[in-house]
């Protein structure tokens, strides 16, 4: 019995304008996930450096919580979980978005917590002798200076997140892998289309390192 | 260039600083004792003492920096709480009150004219214009204008502490304070930065500066005040506290610093 394997490059570029297809929703997913995580991110990371017991813990807690769990059972949570709580059925890509949102949000809150940790005391206390207030002295002296310090662990989040959505194939999102796994169950395809797949991911990942690098490098002017 | 000529020790001047028995804890160090301290406009007051006496604590309580416990401290009149309270009289403290660290703590994301005109900009609402006119004029005061547009990083020590003090003064306060100012500069960088203190003092800032340079102290100070384990335990003029000090603390520390 002959059980050499021919890998099939025609098969494999076969399926790339499928997979494209995927392309949007893995983007969509990402980007807006992370976009809300930020938010979530800058938000808790400023709580949990707060003074104030009463701010910090509940930014201690939602850090622990979703840093602590996967992001498969937070989203299998959010798409089958909290619609029983709710009453009404929740849409795939929302909670995608959701769990990205919420996860990368637990990892962001402690990036920038240590960004702006890692600036000197003595620049909060230059700005507050100039007579800046304290929103203003975080704005113009601080935060500039520690969103330059969290780009590297952003782009790391970032990246991880991108390949976090996978898992959404789970629960039915048309993202990059289901677009695979379609495919793949008609033509039987395997090896040739989990590579493209990959490669696809790949593309993604360094375009993202690539523009990061290039805006680390902007950012290194006067440092 | 001593101005004994004004009327600086005329005790009816209403004084811009007034502390009256201040007291400071670090848990259960005591850090500042009774403290009591007027300085009365257009004086220079120089803080002298070894480190960790609480020089530099005291010169920080003028503008919140640090929070004391107990005592009374006002500012141009503007009452500052115990326990460091946040209020308007705090922030109009700061924007009155100008202040130079010992370690520059310029904004290294910022220009050297950015540096400058962002507190005229953010807290005076001055234009960009103008915030940029007064700039201009202030660096070429201290012998910096050729380098508005370059950066913290890029200027020598010396250069980047007469950028602090420039960054200071484009606010007009009212009271400079100098937290030894020159103790993380080369040597060779020293004298420029404390003849741009000298200017400032002949022009009649009123100053209040922690220092370790005995001699400058000796050459601006109206008043020297000796301060140990966060007790004023002397002052007087420099001629007093220099050549003929009374307490034995102060002769034993003076005896350490003025033989090199």
């Amino acid at each position: 019995m002959d059980i050499t394997f021919q890998f099939d490059w025609q098969a494999a570029f076969a399926s790339i304008p499928y997979l494209l297809k995927g392309i949007p929703y893995t983007l969509l997913i990402s980007f807006v996930g992370l976009a809300i995580g930020f938010v979530i991110g800058i938000i808790f990371g400023l709580l949990r450096i707060s003074p104030a017991f009463w701010l910090r813990w509940p930014a201690i807690a939602y850090i622990e919580i979703f840093r602590g769990t996967p992001v498969l059972v937070q989203v299998l949570f959010i798409f089958y979980g909290l619609p029983q709580l709710l009453g009404g059925p929740i849409d795939a890509i929302t909670a995608g978005i959701a769990a990205i949102a919420v996860n990368s949000g637990a990892y962001i809150s402690e990036v920038v917590r240590g960004g702006v940790q890692s600036i000197a005391r003595g620049q909060r206390e230059a700005g507050l002798s100039l007579g800046l207030s304290r929103v203003k002295t975080f704005r113009y002296v601080i935060w500039p200076q520690a969103f330059r310090r969290m780009i590297p662990a952003l782009g790391n989040q970032g990246i991880i997140s991108i390949k976090d959505t996978s898992l959404f194939a789970v629960i039915g999102v048309g993202e990059l892998v289901r677009q695979g796994q379609i495919y793949i169950a008609t033509t039987f395809r395997a090896l040739e289309v989990y590579l493209m797949v990959a490669l696809l991911y790949l593309v993604i990942t360094l375009t993202l390192s690539l523009a990061l690098r290039m805006l680390e490098r902007k950012g290194l002017v006067g440092q | 260039m001593k101005r004994t000529d004004t009327m600086k020790t005329n005790s009816t001047a209403k004084p811009i600083v007034r502390m009256e028995k201040l007291n400071k804890h670090f848990g259960p160090l005591h850090v500042l004792k009774d403290v009591d301290l007027a300085v009365i406009p257009g004086e220079v007051v120089v803080i002298i003492g070894a480190s960790g006496s609480g020089k530099s604590t005291l010169i920080r309580c003028i503008n919140g920096l640090e929070e004391f416990q107990q005592g009374y401290l006002d500012v141009d009149g503007k009452v500052l709480k115990p326990h460091g309270k946040a209020s308007q009289a705090l922030q109009e403290i700061r924007t009155e009150v100008g202040m130079v660290f010992q370690q520059f703590n310029l904004f290294p994301h910022l220009s050297v004219l950015e540096n400058v005109t962002l507190a005229p900009r953010k807290v005076r609402q001055a234009s960009r214009e103008e915030a940029m006119n007064t700039a201009h004029r202030l660096l070429e005061r201290v012998g910096i204008a050729d380098q508005a547009s370059k950066y913290p990083a890029q200027l020598s020590g010396g250069q980047q502490q007469r950028v602090a003090l420039a960054r200071a003064l484009a606010m007009e306060p009212r009271l400079m304070l100098f937290d030894e100012p020159t103790s993380a500069l080369d040597p060779e960088m020293i004298g420029e930065v404390l003849d741009a203190m000298r200017e400032l003092a002949r022009d009649g800032m009123t100053m209040v500066i922690v220092t370790h340079e005995m001699n400058f102290a000796r050459e601006v100070a109206d008043r020297v005040i000796y301060i140990h384990q966060g007790e004023i335990i002397e002052q007087g003029t420099p001629d007093e506290v220099f050549d003929n000090p009374q307490n034995e603390r102060t002769q034993s520390f003076l005896s350490r610093v003025l033989t090199h």
